[in-house]
């Protein structure tokens, strides 16, 4: 649904965007990662037509980013980091004007209007003005203009940034939610929310494309850090009694698995560890311990 | 054209719900209203003095002497009044990160402008029509000729369409409203008088310059001729202003 092949994006001299590549087939979630400025904002900004690359190309289901503008528009819905609204106009207002934007027919338009407040929960803020309302109800607002049009690929610049943790769910779930009817981009620097959502990352540093993982790749890993050192005898042991665990690595006081398959049910071995008498102070999910492998490679390359 | 009509009317929504609107409206005509009241008691005064001394009554002419010298004055407070109008229009947008919407909307670049353009004017369409009420008090006391007034009035708008479009241009520049008003109106006298350096001048120079002055072309319209060199002026000078307007917008892009 999205290809990206060897983009570049210049600014003066910067290089913001260097030569990255990457696919996300239809239907799926995928996540950018990578610490602030890393080109996570110019590679979607590239995607929804708004900026032109200087190399390279950006597809969506086959036709090119800078090339089709008009038709790529359509087809795109997008989040900017920071919510584009007009504070002075009421949510009902402001959505109108939305749906007038992407041309959705006058008729259709009510009927538009209405599907996406129910779907983002904006019922109760409906006849308020937008400079009312709080935080959370904003990037709702937010994520409901993206969608007005129904777009076939979803960009969602930082959807859960300055959000208390029960709204961050919230939002999670819609993301989820989206996946039925568009394939969807997020960025994030947090962690936990890509492995909970998506089903691959991009890992962008200094506009370089650092990893790309799937879901698969990161269910094949896990990291358990103890209390204190493990002895190198748990690791050999856990291979032996889980046919599934291809890898067992102690390093001081953490246990570094690697799994044949991706691992939904994780209850057996930790049970074996508990019984091993090893205590178990917390579980790394593995993308966690993918990304740090990567940036600290990385930065043990440079120095 | 639909498209157009969508971003205009946005944009008529803030300027009617922001007060700056209302107040440059009550500003304008308190100003213009002060002028109307001294021109009037002056030619007045000139009329009695006239009419006693019998000396230069064929001059006497309520449109020369009452209308001509209040639409020189009122172009002079446009030229403060109309970039304060403009300034917000697309710096704000910029400032808010509004920005992205339009842009990433299916919206043409140019219809965006256009739009915005034609609230501006409409917005300063009803400011003048409300000056209006000045020239009912004077068709109610005397009799003027309607026609040249009629032209004056048209010359006078398509002053201030120039100004709003260079406004515009200013607005894209950058995201302080400040600055773009401060641009727009500089942008706007020195045109105003880039005349004077053109009298001083060889004469190829002369000529190319007075005719680039707006005041040369608003001096024909307010005696109520209409020449269409003049129109085609004013068009010309807005065509371009929102051309470079679309400009600033695909240059920021590769920047």
């Amino acid at each position: 649904m999205i290809q990206v092949e060897n983009l570049s994006k210049k600014f003066a001299n910067v290089l913001a965007v260097n030569d990255i590549s990457f696919r996300v087939e239809k239907g799926q979630i995928w996540g950018f990662l990578g610490p602030n400025g890393a080109g996570k904002t110019t590679t979607m900004r590239i995607l929804t037509g708004y900026l032109p690359p200087n190399e390279g190309q950006a597809r969506i289901d086959g036709i090119d980013v800078s090339t089709n503008l008009s038709t790529i528009k359509k087809m795109v819905g997008y989040l900017p980091e920071v919510v584009p609204v007009y504070t002075e106009l009421t949510v009902k207002e402001f959505l109108r004007f939305v749906a007038e934007l992407y041309g959705i027919e006058r008729k259709k338009i009510r009927f538009a209007i209405d599907r996406v407040v129910e779907k983002t929960n904006l019922q109760s803020v409906y006849g308020r003005l937008i400079k009312n309302i709080s935080r959370g109800y904003r990037q709702r607002l937010g994520i409901a203009q993206a969608i007005i049009h129904e777009p076939e690929v979803l960009i969602l610049d930082e959807p859960t940034i300055g959000l208390d943790p029960a709204q961050i769910i919230e939002i999670r779930e819609m993301i989820r939610s989206f996946k039925e009817s568009a394939t969807v981009i997020l960025s994030s620097h947090i962690l936990a929310e890509i492995t909970q959502v998506c089903d691959g990352a991009v890992i962008i540093k200094e506009g370089r494309l650092k990893a790309t993982l799937t879901r698969d790749e990161w269910g094949k890993n896990l990291e358990i850090v103890t209390a204190g050192p493990v002895d190198e005898a748990v690791g050999s042991g856990l291979k032996q009694s889980f046919p599934v665990v291809s890898e067992a690595l102690a390093e001081g006081s953490t246990l570094k698995l690697e799994f044949k398959d991706s691992m939904s049910d994780l209850n057996p071995i930790i049970k074996h560890l508990v019984e091993k008498d090893v205590r178990i102070k917390e579980i790394k999910a593995g993308l966690e311990a993918l990304y740090m492998k990567v940036i600290l490679a990385e930065e043990g390359r440079a120095s | 054209m639909k498209s157009v009509w969508t971003i205009a009317k946005k944009e008529l929504k803030t300027f009617l719900f922001s007060p700056i609107a209302y107040i440059l409206t009550a500003f304008f005509l308190l100003v213009s209203g002060f002028f109307f009241y001294n021109i009037l008691a002056w030619a007045n005064d000139q009329t009695m003095r006239m009419m006693q001394s019998g000396y230069g009554m064929e001059r006497l002419n309520i449109n020369q002497m009452l209308f001509q010298p209040f639409f020189n004055n009122m172009t002079i407070i446009l030229m403060f009044l109309l970039p304060m109008l403009t300034m917000r229009l697309f710096a704000d947008e910029k400032k808010m990160r509004t920005e992205e919407l339009l842009l990433t909307s299916p919206l043409r670049l140019s219809s965006i402008i256009i739009g915005k353009y034609l609230a501006a004017l409409i917005i300063y369409a009803i400011i003048l029509l409300l000056t209006a009420t000045f020239a009912v008090f004077v068709f109610a006391y005397g009799n003027p000729e309607p026609a040249p007034l009629l032209t004056a009035y048209l010359g006078l708008f398509l002053l201030g369409a120039v100004f709003i479009a260079i406004g515009l241009f200013a607005s894209a520049l950058t995201e302080n409203q400040v600055i773009a008003a401060v641009i727009a109106f500089s942008t706007i006298i020195l045109i105003w008088v880039i005349s004077w350096v053109g009298e001083s001048g060889p004469g190829a120079w002369r000529g190319i310059l007075t005719y680039l002055s707006f005041f040369s072309h608003f001096k024909n319209m307010v005696t109520g001729v209409i020449d269409t060199q003049d129109i085609v002026y004013y068009l010309t000078f807005i065509f371009l202003s929102l051309y470079l307007t679309r400009s600033v917008f695909e240059f920021r892009k590769w920047r």
